[in-house]
């Protein structure tokens, strides 16, 4: 009851009505009372008035820390370096694989060029290999079009986290300047793992060649 | 009747790859001329140029559909009757019904191989 104390008129008003009823008030004579006294605050504010308000400032507190959430896991770094990489990986494993599949094609077709000079058994049975790879190859097209699926939803992603940050403006800001300090410190830290990048996109990649020079310039 | 295996087939997709395929598939079930294109308004451009005895096409292409060629060529009376294969990944019922009410004879879900092909060339133009 501190806060009845703290308030002279809804302690005077509790102790009339105790005094009227004669005995102690129950929980629900009490919670109307003050709801009667909320109802008489300044202003027009009623109990549900209040009521409303707690709500919305519980419900703002509750998105100001999703916001600090979502800032704190950098959405921009997440569209421009991981979801960009992703589709031009996926790309390069579409040329590649369109690639791949185009020079067996050559040597299938070669190869059916070869048989039809050669003397059967060994023409039919060619054939039925070279016929194999012609149908085994339609793995290409199939493989190319599910994986242009996966980069149409992840450009969808990349689009929807791009809203993202534009409303989260300040806050990814502050995130990604808190990242680039504390990035500072473990730079120093890289070990192998770090260097584990995987195949890379023709642009960053040095062929063999240059490989080569680069190790004899060790020499 | 015999199967005219001179008779001229267009190819149509999106992918060289699969061009190439079914090429080599058809030139090994004896049918050698073959022209290809790679999208619906170039394939219909090239029916409207030369009588072909039947088309093979892709359904998902830009700018122009398997789906829209199809319609295209059932609505015009000098290719109207033109023997018309779908050959597509897109394997879903509503899409064979589509294509069957746009007037397609037959349809091949990819990726397919080379009895399939036989079997559904067979179905549209008779045994071979």
């Amino acid at each position: 009851m501190t806060f009845a104390s703290e308030d002279p008129f809804l302690s005077n008003r509790l102790a009339d009505a105790v005094a009227e009823a004669g005995q102690p008030l129950s929980r629900e004579q009490v919670a109307e009372i003050i709801s009667e006294i909320v109802g008489t605050m300044e202003g027009d504010i009623t109990a549900l008035d209040l009521k409303v308000y707690q709500e919305l400032q519980s419900l703002a507190g509750y998105i100001e820390a999703a916001r600090a959430e979502i800032a704190s896991i950098r959405p921009s770094e997440l569209r421009d370096e991981y979801i960009s990489s992703a589709t031009d990986e996926l790309d390069a494993v579409v040329d590649a694989t369109e690639d791949a599949t185009g020079r067996i094609l050559d040597a299938a077709e070669q190869i059916q060029t070869i048989a039809e000079d050669v003397a059967e058994p060994a023409q039919t049975k060619l054939i039925e290999l070279v016929t194999g790879i012609f149908e085994a190859s339609n793995f290409q097209d199939i493989t190319g079009q599910r994986i242009s699926k996966v980069v149409r939803a992840l450009k969808h992603i990349e689009s929807k986290i791009g809203v993202l940050v534009s409303a989260l403006g300040e806050e990814v800001q502050r995130a990604r300047e808190q990242a680039a300090d504390s990035s500072g410190e473990t730079a120093a830290k890289q070990n192998d793992k770090e260097l584990l990048n995987g195949p890379q996109m023709p642009d960053n990649a040095i062929d063999q060649d240059e490989i080569d020079r680069l190790m004899e310039s060790f020499d | 009747m015999a199967v005219d295996m001179s008779m001229p087939i267009l190819i149509v997709d999106d992918y060289k790859t699969m061009l190439r395929i079914i090429r080599n598939l058809l030139k090994q079930l004896g049918f050698e001329n073959v022209d290809d294109a790679s999208d619906g308004s170039s394939a219909l451009q090239k029916l409207r140029e030369k009588e072909y005895g039947l088309v093979i096409s892709d359904w998902n292409m830009e700018p122009m559909t398997g789906l829209q060629l199809l319609r295209e060529v059932r609505a015009d009376k000098s290719m109207q009757d033109v023997p018309f294969i779908m050959v597509t990944a897109e394997s879903k019922k509503e899409n064979v019904i589509a294509a069957r009410q746009a007037g397609v004879n037959n349809y091949i879900v990819k990726p397919f191989n080379a009895a399939t092909l036989k079997q559904k060339i067979a179905s549209v133009l008779g045994n071979f």
